[in-house]
């Protein structure tokens, strides 16, 4: 009698009592998933932690046109990021960087039809979407060095500041540039915020960038066909799409706000 | 021997409707970003102008995770199992923009 009761209501609601996929997904796939929630973590952290130190600072307050560099405020984007790449000295705010979304939002597009087209098995358009991928990473990587550079060297006039160099306290020493000491720009805090946000992403999209040349070799010499899926692709693009939700989040809070 | 191996394999032919739902995506996520981009040069900063920037972050998320992860088609109990644990990103929004004024008010700048 009381078996009975159990196999009567067993085939109704028990997908979790084994020998079938609850969430309909793979163990690689949900593992991803779940690795990228806790990624997400880290990078909230980083990104909250940018909004506490900008809230502790005082914040600018004049007109954008009357902006200058000071230790006494916290500055404004569109006033540090203004540089394109062989337009010197032309004021272009938040161009760059702008270019720097774009080509990462197309390289997630162009990894969603890599994955579209390995669902259907079709080898040779696995192979052109990935490529067109990797070429977006490694723009997008090349751009991020430059604007590492500049940002690094600083611009053609210098900001005034009290430093500390070699141990000795020196008035209205000439900042060009940025560390992880003293940066031209605003508070200590802001430079060491950029080296480390834009730094971790950056490193997220290195990655990303070997992991698609691995499924990129892996599709050319045919390891999915023979296998018989292109999951692999479905996987390592959940993580390319990731990469690009988080450039998403820190052009809004970094670049915007 | 891989022309052998290539005969058993079956490539199902481009779904031409799925590809331009692809495109479709793209198109709305570069428009939110150009609107973004216009919004930060002629509307002064401010709360109105933050909360517009992180609302269009949010649909910008929405429609990465849901079409180009696609969580969105998948089954209920993953989609919770991914989107309840970031409540505890919001508290610690919350908690830590509180602090920071809170650090700000105590060193009486």
């Amino acid at each position: 009698m009381a078996t009975a009761t159990i196999i009567a209501t067993s085939g109704q609601e028990n997908v979790w009592n084994g020998g079938q996929s609850p969430v309909k997904a793979s163990y690689g796939k949900l593992m991803m998933w779940f690795f990228l929630l806790s990624d997400a973590f880290s990078f909230s952290g980083l990104l909250i932690t940018y909004g506490m130190i900008r809230y502790s600072h005082a914040a600018y307050s004049g007109t954008v046109d009357a902006f200058t560099f000071s230790n006494a405020y916290w500055p404004i984007p569109e006033k540090v990021f203004e540089a394109v790449p062989f337009l010197h000295g032309i004021s272009l705010p938040l161009v760059f960087v702008g270019i720097m979304t774009f080509i990462l939002i197309m390289s997630s597009v162009t990894m969603v039809l890599a994955v579209e087209a390995g669902q259907r098995m079709d080898k040779p358009a696995v192979e052109k979407w990935m490529l067109w991928t990797l070429i977006g990473g490694l723009t997008f990587l090349g751009c991020q060095a430059w604007e590492w550079s500049h940002f690094i060297n600083g611009t053609d006039t210098a900001t005034l500041g009290d430093v500390v160099v070699n141990g000795k306290w020196i008035k209205n020493f000439e900042i060009f540039g940025a560390n992880l000491r003293f940066n031209q720009y605003g508070p200590p805090d802001f430079a060491a915020l950029f080296f480390f946000i834009t730094g971790f992403h950056g490193t997220h999209v290195l990655s990303g960038v070997v992991l698609n040349f691995i499924v990129y070799y892996n599709a050319f010499t045919g390891v999915y066909e023979k296998r018989g899926h292109y999951e692999m692709v479905e996987k390592v693009g959940l993580y390319w799409h990731f990469v690009d939700l988080v450039w998403v989040f820190v052009f809004t809070f970094f670049y915007l706000v | 021997m891989s022309s052998e191996e290539n005969t058993n394999v079956q490539v199902i032919p481009a779904n031409k409707e799925k590809i331009m739902h692809i495109w479709k995506v793209a198109g709305i996520l570069t428009v939110l970003t150009a609107i973004e981009f216009i919004i930060a040069f002629t509307l002064g900063a401010g709360n109105l102008r933050t909360s517009i920037f992180i609302g269009m972050t949010i649909v910008k998320a929405y429609y990465i995770v849901g079409e180009f992860m696609h969580l969105k088609h998948e089954v209920k109990t993953l989609i919770w199992s991914i989107l309840i644990p970031t409540i505890f990103i919001v508290w610690l929004v919350i908690a830590l923009i509180y602090e920071g004024g809170a650090v700000f008010n105590a060193r009486g700048w």
